[in-house]
């Protein structure tokens, strides 16, 4: 499949039109979709419009954008105004937000062609799409692992060549742990770059949306679109966003890049020799590598699972029965919350709230939820003492390549380990990218992380592009 | 009232006070009471799926303005989430301000020169409104509940006093000069009828001196009178139970208006955990100092200052002077009384014609002018109407508007002028020598006489007063 710009290239000269780009990426996903499972909701009808609306314009001879007629593939998380969106779960089945997302309409704007729906683990809460109440997302390169999650099914649809791009969203990792497992970039923008108003939310000071994309420009292309002020979202960052795409050809020469210890332990070893050979051509390309360690990521994974319930606690509360969704009677209302409750949530969501409610209970309070918080004020101050020393970081994306579907589904502490070297990111509020760098065992890829402070996306997408450039890729 | 034996009342009030914002708290949707249920309504302050809030600052603007007329200090503040299950709360968390409110501390003096000490004023979302039909007419055990979520995401202040109060009539007090200061900041319409100002009594008794008691919160209070009612009921039956050897349980109680009573709601035991913890969709709020200077600047004068004022206009004001002059700040209506005394007006009339008059019609008074007012009021005073007649015509005014001389010609009131008064009774001097010549004599009884004797011919529209001065002016 063409990448991005070159669609978007091919159907603003003429060459192609945003119609016929459609059906090509409709027809890879029906070729595959049964096998794969990546597509919960196929938005054919509002494809062809949006498509017949972007060759319109194009007819008029007016710009039509930098992603016209590139095809899309949107996380089930994300409401589109009228096209049902469940969040992976039973208890919105049906439902069809009445608005649309900021960063849909950012898209549709750029031109951008959204087909469908993907999967995801219920309410973003897993590391491999088994969580899914709709059943897993299998791994394109080898379908009888998992693609990871979880923003697996996003992963899916550009490692499946249905979509040459897609958005997700991360809390821990879900966009960056899928991307590096599916062999494609992932990128998890500084906080507040992208508007979160439309994205249902799972854990609000965590969640940010990115992009996937197969090619390190395609990424930067789809961010430069997403990113950007939202009256809607009063955490969305006031500053213009950064220009990435003109930066791409940067290099690293001159950057001082740190490899931190902690974001490299207790990942295989064939990841680790990976992530050694990304500092390698760092060096060769003019960097000046140092050694650091973080101890206070160590207590990442904890933090992250008192806060991240936590909020998940008390966001997933509204899901009650009482406006839309599943809904299950009983004789009076409290009855109805716990019937429907019961029967909408899957497991892990169950475990999470439970978890976050009592983080937050009185009495545990400050034991628990307002430890974490002072955690996460030593790590964002850990940080900031890194970057006085470095520019930006190396380390692993995830511990291991992509798993058997199966393998870690019923042991939940397992699971959780597979987000270990992203989640730091999401509790700094920065910004990481990771890109497909050598591959493992069975051939499938690994993917190297590389982290820097709030706003740094130029300098990330710039070192993420020498990588991409030094294995081939692009 | 006051307690049998030595027993005192404690009280201290949570006042929970709708803002006049044009739009909602966090979304554009309209802040006005009595729609079409569920018709100012988005996916904002319905709470769906990945709306997020976003801060009016005008509900910021009209929180500070009441923390200044408070005298409390505007602090860096943050909202929390306060989570608890009820269908009318979309999100099933209301958005409140919890340990950092924007405005801490400060005081309200009333106007018997008590003061009770304010320990806070935060901002916070209002729920949305059930309707329960059938079965107990509460949520459990009802068989169908309608939810109206117009209300929800609506703007509120919730000013907590301290534990000052010592009788129902000073909670009432309190009340009433907190409903007006929320006027004067322009912060509400102190409606309690519609829900837009309500309040919660904390109350519990000891003997003088001795430590607070166990204190119950009575809810429900959509009226001051319900507010003095429902303390004097709650503190009698805590001198009962403590009398007869019981304790005071704390708990929430509900005031039943109509039967006179509190009845437990909830006890402490099963109080909901709240969990409160910080809003992550929310930055924290610290309105900068220029921010504040224009707030304190648009401030106008509050009721104290204002009935003062207006007081010292009065040489020698008698208590129930006073008190006129209360209602007539009470109700905003002094802009009347100010401009008819500037034009020359009695002070003492037109106090006593906008504490009642105005007061009795105080819905319609915007149909009526200032001019209006001066004009019959000097009517009245000239003895071209009597007190009667000037009563009349206001009412008219306030009712129909119009101009007050053809509103008095329209109501047959005209022919009392001045000219037609001398003139009838010119006629009954002439008819009645007799009567004229022992009032001439100094026999003060017979001005009755001809006073009733002009009433009679004038359908009892003529002012005494004027008679007797035409009576004097003929002696």
């Amino acid at each position: 499949m063409k990448s991005a710009v070159q669609i978007a290239s091919d159907v603003r000269s003429g060459a192609s039109t945003a119609d016929e780009q459609l059906s090509l990426s409709l027809e890879a996903v029906r070729a595959r979709n049964e096998e794969l499972h990546v597509f919960l909701h196929i938005d054919e009808e509002g494809a062809r419009e949006a498509a017949a609306r972007v060759d319109g314009v194009i007819a008029k001879g007016e710009n039509a954008g930098p992603l016209a007629g590139v095809p899309i593939a949107i996380k089930d998380n994300v409401c589109q105004r009228g096209v049902p969106t469940t969040c992976g779960s039973k208890i919105l089945r049906g439902w069809r937000p009445p608005y649309s997302a900021t960063v849909i309409d950012r898209l549709l704007a750029a031109g951008a062609v959204p087909v469908g729906k993907t999967n995801l683990d219920e309410f973003a809460m897993g590391s491999s799409t088994e969580n899914s109440a709709y059943g897993p997302t299998r791994n394109p390169l080898c379908p009888s692992r998992v693609p990871g999650g979880s923003s697996g099914g996003s992963a899916a649809a550009v490692a499946g060549d249905m979509t040459p791009l897609a958005i997700g969203s991360d809390t821990g990792g879900s966009i960056r742990q899928p991307a590096a497992l599916c062999g494609i970039v992932g990128v998890k923008p500084t906080y507040g770059l992208v508007s979160r108003y439309g994205l249902i939310a799972f854990s609000s000071s965590l969640d940010q949306i990115g992009p996937f994309a197969k090619t390190v420009t395609d990424a930067a292309t789809l961010l430069e679109v997403l990113a950007g002020h939202d009256p809607m979202d009063s955490t969305s960052l006031p500053e213009p966003p950064p220009s990435l795409v003109a930066h791409l050809n940067d290099g690293v020469a001159g950057k001082r890049i740190g490899v931190v210890t902690e974001l490299i332990e207790g990942a295989d070893e064939e990841i680790v020799n990976e992530v050694h050979r990304a500092l390698q051509v760092f060096r060769e390309a003019g960097a000046t590598v140092v050694e650091l360690s973080i101890p206070e990521l160590r207590l990442g994974l904890s933090a992250y699972y008192l806060i991240a319930p936590a909020e998940a606690s008390s966001n997933l509360a509204r899901y009650d029965g009482v406006r839309y969704g599943l809904r299950v009677d009983a004789q009076d209302v409290t009855a109805m919350n716990e019937a429907t409750r019961t029967a909408g949530f899957g497991d892990e969501v169950k475990r999470r709230i439970m978890l976050g409610t009592y983080a937050l209970s009185a009495g545990y309070y400050d034991a628990y939820y307002g430890q974490a918080l002072k955690v996460r004020t030593q790590m964002i101050d850990a940080f900031a003492r890194a970057y006085h020393e470095v520019d930006l970081i190396v380390g692993a994306t995830t511990p291991t390549v992509a798993f058997p579907i199966g393998e870690k589904a019923s042991n939940p502490m397992a699971m959780y380990l597979s987000d270990v070297f992203t989640i730091p990111t999401n509790l700094t509020g920065e910004a990481a990218i990771t890109v497909p760098f050598g591959t493992g065992e069975a051939d499938l890829p690994i993917g190297v992380q590389l982290l820097g402070p709030g706003r740094s996306e130029a300098q990330l997408f710039s070192a993420a592009r020498v990588l991409e450039m030094a294995d081939g890729r692009a | 009232m006051t307690l049998p034996n030595g027993w005192e009342i404690v009280v201290g009030l949570e006042v929970h006070t709708e803002l006049k914002t044009a739009s909602k708290m966090f979304c554009g949707c309209a802040n006005s009471f009595g729609a079409e249920p569920n018709t100012n309504i988005c996916p904002v302050c319905l709470g769906l799926p990945g709306a997020l809030p976003v801060l009016n600052e005008r509900a910021v603007d009209l929180a500070m303005a009441i923390g200044m007329a408070l005298h409390s200090t505007i602090a860096p503040s943050t909202f929390h989430r306060k989570n608890y299950f009820y269908p009318d709360m979309p999100k099933d968390f209301q958005i409140s301000q919890y340990d950092l409110p924007i405005n801490v501390g400060g005081y309200l003096d009333l106007p018997d020169a008590s003061r009770v000490s304010i320990e806070r004023a935060h901002l916070e979302e209002d729920t949305g409104k059930s309707t329960h039909l059938g079965g107990t007419g509460r949520l459990q055990g009802a068989d169908r509940s309608l939810v109206d979520y117009n209300r929800s995401g609506v703007p509120l202040v919730e000013i907590v006093s301290g534990p000052d109060i010592r009788s129902s009539a000073q909670a009432r007090a309190y009340a009433q000069e907190l409903r007006g200061i929320l006027i004067a900041t322009g912060a509400s319409d102190g409606r309690m009828e519609e829900g837009s100002m309500r309040i919660d009594a904390n109350v519990s008794i000891r003997k003088a001196n001795d430590p607070f008691g166990t204190r119950c919160e009575i809810k429900n209070l959509n009226s001051l009178r319900s507010l003095q009612r429902a303390i004097d009921y709650e503190a009698l039956r805590q001198v009962e139970l403590l009398e007869g050897g019981g304790t005071v349980r704390q708990e929430t109680r509900h005031w039943d208006e109509i039967q006179g009573e509190t009845s437990t709601m909830r006890v402490k035991e099963d109080a909901d955990d709240y969990r409160y913890f910080r809003e992550p969709d929310l930055v924290d709020l610290a309105p900068d100092q220029s921010w504040q200077d224009r707030v304190r600047a648009g401030l106008l004068p509050m009721p104290a200052e204002r009935r003062q004022k207006l007081a010292a206009r009065l040489s020698e004001p008698t208590p129930a002077q006073l008190d006129a002059v209360e209602v007539v700040i009470d109700l905003g209506l002094e802009d009347f009384v100010e401009r008819a005394v500037d034009e020359g007006v009695d002070v003492t009339l037109a106090i006593s014609r906008a504490a009642n008059e105005l007061a009795a019609g105080i819905d319609e008074v915007k149909n009526l002018s200032s001019e209006s007012f001066t004009a019959t009021l000097f009517m009245e005073q000239r003895g071209e109407l009597s007190a009667t007649q000037a009563k009349t015509v206001l009412a008219e005014l306030l009712t129909h508007g119009g101009d007050p001389h053809n509103v008095a010609r329209e109501m047959g009131f005209e022919q009392l002028s001045s000219s037609s008064l001398g003139a009838t009774v010119a006629e009954l001097i002439e008819e009645h020598p007799d009567e004229w010549t022992r009032y001439r004599e100094g026999d003060e009884k017979l001005a009755q006489f001809f006073i009733g004797q002009v009433m009679k011919l004038t359908k009892g529209q003529a002012n005494g007063k004027s008679v007797v001065a035409e009576l004097q002016a003929r002696r």
